[in-house]
């Protein structure tokens, strides 16, 4: 079974390299831009029987180490 | 065991674009005594690149001074080794990475570091410090604000993960460098005397150990891409370009340094241009033994990957070892605990061949011998630098405080802060002078003593008159060491030049290089290590030749020395040394007037060295704390840089007769500003007067402000917002 | 008193906190390797700075999880005082020993220079040698010591005093605070004031080589105030 996991700042949290982004796009000429994130992508491969314990599984892991629930929230999506 | 000779026929495009010439394959030819099959004529062609071979450099390579009593190892190993006293020495080298720099500027920089410190602790030494000497286009060219920062990060990311300081080096900026940067990294190590490690293998049938990363399709031909022109499709070469991994390059240091503290090493080479190739190939060259490799054993990072692949790759963060008998799970287990790749891929033999098998088939077998000795030596023909018309019409007059704003500011003598900031100068806590002053100043962990070091290099110079730009590059890194109280105890190079089948660089080259042999023979400061980077050209403009020079210094007693930095108000400031007001060739004209013109200062190495033994016997004996040499710029800009450095003021009196400018901003050579308390500075001036070395008092520090008597006054804080305002400008953050 | 310094695999500050406490008549140090899941009973246990496992994920993520990061949490938990600093301070609010965390600098670049801190608590352990507002200069290194805690957490570090230092302005050029901390914070504790985490690098100030030992005095109170 394969799964994504989607780290994104919380709102509210400061995310200057998002902000240089920003305006780095703004410098090309790409007007219009409203809010931009920056996250993180994790792509994994895992055993499980099913999807709904994939998910138990990787959210597990999401709240141990993959994200930092302080700052961070994370989405998962479970591809059978 | 199958005999075999796998691949598709060589043909005469495959041979091009190996980089090899029709003369060169025949020798290829000869060597084998038949036809190369891919993967052989991958070994020979990086073995014989420019980068590893040095074909076009050795003959002249050879005329430098290698030799001094405190020489431990000059060139000829990964790095040269200097005395410091009691039973440590000091391992240093400068290595390029200008052209993936330039492709991809923050991992080519990164990998640049790292390669550099991987040349230094291979043989038996902690790295203690890191400097850079960084050439970029003009601050406005496109590109140069995505390279600086690149680079700047690069060298940033991976040093200061890894933990060693950078604490100093370089920047300059000229359009000659547009489209081929400079990247040139130093690392300096220190080892007891007595456990240095060696590439020469011994042993007949003793293990080969690859330990380290895993390799993958990284850097493959990075070696022949080292050695070639670019022109305007080199950027699409950048899958070519190697990703750096600093944290295995830290555990690489701890785990390579914990397993030399035992005796299982018998010989050690880091795996660097050429990868696997070249570190087995020099590893059984120098100690005159074959070597057998088993590619299957081969700790891989991707599938698939052919033999040629496998032995061209230059992924980053491996070394190559020769473990005595029975020493491998010893070795193993160190190499375990710090998570890292151990693998037995080999042996070494009497045959002296290179031969490489994987599966059953036997990839490559090429003599050793011949692989090394019958790389193409060139006498390329070259070309003496017409020397530089005189100087024309100097110009408008400017007013000396008018011109001191202006230079102060401008991008190659502002302040460097925005760079350095970057990079973590301290770690390791024996950092004792910072980046900004002469040299840097690093402490010889948990004694009063300390190594000092410098980069320097006048392109300009080099480009007018490349027999005084060679030697003046040299010079001004022992002034820098001298400055800050050290004895100069030899250097190290990294030569970057264009391509040296035009005689006209061939002969920058030839001069830069004859210059240096006569500053290091006057100097008693001999080459022990270094590297050469040619063909640094962009359709067909070539950099100004800049034979980057790298110094290091001893520092006997730590309470005994001197940096920039004005101390005391009333402490009298004193000109050392002499000078006729030299314009020609100098930031002076460049910056005001936007002219790089005349002929270059007279350079006398001989008299270099009267006149910085005798400043640096007042330091010595404890009597001098605050000296500066004066280079680019001149003399006012020398004396606003101690004063800024200090945070006080300066009162300079004005010459009574002649040329201001020249006076002020003139680039006379083997001259440093020092100051003393006026009761101090009597005995100092009388010292130098009784060595025969002229010196006259020239000002006093007092105020907040740099005041020259008939001219005006700057306030610090105007001349310090100007300073430190151009860097981060040009770079977007302010 | 006898430290415990760990290293985890990128620690690259742990000899020098190490030379720094040894400096300090009286202290003994032990180095603590990250996969020891024990090690001998200590006085004070240090976090050191430097990039744990490369501080990819995050900084601090992955050595937050170290086996020896379970006896670290058990014996604070027992009182046992602890002091990270830099990656050490990322380690600790990783773990959950210390609340917030710490994100990227605002200004995006790794920053390395001397900074002036104030002293915020002078009535902990870790201040026993510092005087209530005293500023101490200190040299920070670092790329991620934006320290970030949600309003509440921020008005119960105020309420409980367990703000340990604040980025104040002082000779150094650039801004006081060099990351865009919030509330200009420089190191916090916890509940208790036994765990400190702090970005700046006292042990880079502990010598008079080091051009200023401001950061000598809380190694010397610490050893005071443990015996």
């Amino acid at each position: 079974m394969r799964a994504k996991v989607h780290i994104y700042p919380k709102p509210g949290v400061l995310d200057p390299q998002a902000k240089a982004v920003g305006n780095a796009l703004a410098g090309l000429g790409f007007d219009g831009i409203g809010e931009l994130r920056q996250g993180k992508l994790f792509e994994l491969e895992l055993e499980a029987s099913d999807a709904a314990s994939a998910r138990a599984r990787v959210e597990d892991m999401c709240e141990r180490l993959l994200a930092n629930t302080v700052i961070e929230n994370y989405r998962v999506e479970i591809e059978e | 065991m199958m005999k075999n000779t796998p691949g598709p026929e060589i043909t005469l495009e495959m041979i091009a674009e190996h980089g090899l010439t029709d003369g060169e394959y025949e020798r290829v030819v000869n060597a084998l005594g038949r036809a190369p099959n891919l993967t052989e004529l991958g070994i020979f062609s990086v073995m014989w690149s420019e980068h590893c071979s040095y074909k076009s450099t050795r003959i002249w390579l050879k005329t430098l001074p290698t030799e001094a009593p405190w020489v431990i190892q000059g060139p000829g190993e990964n790095a040269g080794i200097v005395d410091i006293g009691d039973g440590q020495a000091a391992v240093f080298k400068m290595e390029s990475h200008n052209h993936p720099s330039f492709i991809e500027p923050r991992e080519g920089a990164a990998t640049g570091v790292g390669g550099i410190m991987r040349d230094v602790f291979t043989m038996g030494a902690r790295p203690v410090a890191n400097l850079n000497a960084l050439r970029f286009g003009a601050p406005d060219h496109a590109r140069t604000r995505h390279l600086v920062s690149g680079v700047v990060s690069g060298i940033g990311g991976y040093g200061n993960c890894v933990g060693v300081p950078t604490v100093g080096g370089e920047t300059e900026f000229h359009a000659g460098y547009n489209g081929n940067i400079l990247v040139n990294a130093m690392t300096v190590g220190i080892a007891p005397a007595d456990r240095i490690f060696y590439s020469a293998a011994a042993g007949i049938g003793n293990p080969v150990i690859y330990v380290g990363s895993k390799t993958g399709r990284d850097g493959i031909h990075g070696a022949t891409m080292a050695s070639a022109e670019f022109d305007d499709e080199s950027e699409e070469k950048r899958p070519t370009v190697q990703i750096g991994d600093p944290f295995t390059e830290k555990l690489l240091i701890e785990a390579c340094l914990e397993l030399m503290a035992t005796d299982a090493i018998v010989a050690i080479q880091d795996m660097g241009a050429a990868g696997l190739t070249c570190s087995s190939v020099e590893m059984a060259d120098k100690g005159g033994v074959g070597i057998e490799l088993d590619l299957d054993a081969v700790p891989q990072r991707e599938s698939a990957m052919t033999a040629y692949e496998i032995m061209l790759s230059e992924s980053q963060e491996r070394m190559l070892m020769v473990l005595r008998p029975g020493a491998e799970d010893m070795a193993r287990a160190v190499f375990e605990k710090w998570e890292l790749d151990f693998a037995v891929i080999g042996r070494l033999t009497d045959d002296g061949r290179l031969t490489v098998r994987q599966g059953d088939v036997e990839v490559a077998t090429i003599p050793v011998r011949p692989l090394v000795d019958d790389a193409p030596i060139y006498d390329r023909p070259w070309q003496p630098t017409p020397a530089p018309a005189a100087l024309a019409d100097e110009g408008p007059a400017v007013a000396p405080m008018t011109a001191l704003s202006t230079l102060m500011a401008c991008p190659d003598l502002a302040s460097r802060r925005w760079i350095w900031e970057q990079y973590d100068h301290m770690v390791m806590a024996d950092t004792v002078e910072r980046p900004g002053g002469d040299a840097a100043v690093v402490r010889v962990h948990g004694t009063a003593k300390a190594l000092a070091m410098s980069t320097d290099c006048t392109p300009r110079y080099c480009r007018a008159a490349p027999e005084m730009g060679g030697a003046q590059a040299v010079v001004e890194t022992w002034r820098n060491l001298v400055a800050v109280g050290a004895r100069p105890l030899a250097i190290t190079d990294c030569l970057n030049f264009g391509n040296p089948e035009r005689p006209e660089i061939m002969g920058q080259l030839v001069g830069c290089i004859k210059g240096m042999a006569q500053a290091c023979e006057a100097l008693d400061y001999p080459v022990v290590s270094g590297n050469v980077s040619l063909y640094n050209e962009t359709n067909g403009q070539a950099i100004p030749p800049t034979p980057a020079i790298g110094g290091l210094g001893l520092i006997a007693d730590l309470d005994k020395r001197a940096n920039i930095a004005l101390k005391r108000d009333g402490d009298l400031v004193a000109l050392v040394g002499e000078g006729i007001g030299h314009l020609g060739q100098t930031l002076y004209r460049r910056e005001l007037f936007g002219a790089e013109d005349g002929p270059v200062p007279a350079l006398d190495p001989a008299w270099e060295r009267r006149v910085g033994e005798a400043v640096l016997r007042l330091i010595e004996t404890g009597r001098l704390d605050t000296c500066h040499d004066i280079s680019d710029g001149g003399l006012l800009v020398a004396a606003t840089e101690m004063a800024l450095a200090g945070g006080r003021g300066l009162a300079l009196e004005a010459p009574e007769e002649g040329d201001i400018a020249g006076w002020a901003f003139g680039e006379d050579q083997a001259r440093y500003l020092i100051a003393a308390p006026p009761a101090v500075m009597d005995g100092l001036l009388a010292d130098l007067q009784a060595a025969d070395i002229p010196a006259c008092r020239i000002g006093q520090v007092s105020g907040d402000a740099l005041t020259l008597e008939g001219h005006g006054h700057i306030s610090l804080g105007e001349l310090r917002a100007a300073h430190e305002a151009t860097l981060p400008r040009l770079m977007g953050a302010a | 008193m006898k430290a415990a310094v760990i290293v985890f695999p990128g620690s690259n500050c742990d000899r020098d906190v190490r030379v720094a406490l040894e400096a300090v008549d009286g202290v003994a140090v032990d180095m603590v390797w990250h996969g020891e899941g024990d090690f001998e009973a200590a006085d004070l246990i240090v976090l050191p700075g430097g990039f744990s496992y490369g501080d990819y994920l995050r900084s601090g993520a992955m050595a937050a999880h170290s086996p020896v990061m379970k006896e670290v949490v058990a014996r604070a938990g027992k009182g046992v005082p602890v002091l990270g600093i830099c990656n050490g301070f990322q380690v600790l609010t990783e773990a959950g020993l210390l609340p917030g965390a710490l994100l990227a600098n605002a200004g995006l670049n790794f920053v390395c220079r001397d900074v002036h801190v104030r002293v915020e608590n002078s009535q902990t352990l870790f201040a026993s040698g510092l005087e209530q507002g005293a500023v101490l200069r200190i040299p920070v290194a670092h790329h991620d010591g934006q320290y970030f805690a949600d309003d509440e957490t921020l008005a119960e570090l105020a309420d409980n005093e367990q703000i340990a230092f604040r980025y104040a302005a002082g000779e150094t050029p650039g801004p006081a605070n060099p990351n865009g901390s919030v509330q200009d914070i420089a190191g916090i504790y916890n509940a208790t004031k036994t765990v400190l985490g702090l970005m700046p690098h006292p042990e880079r100030a502990a010598d008079p080589r080091h051009g200023g030992s401001d950061g000598q005095a809380i190694f010397a109170g610490l050893a005071q105030a443990l015996g």
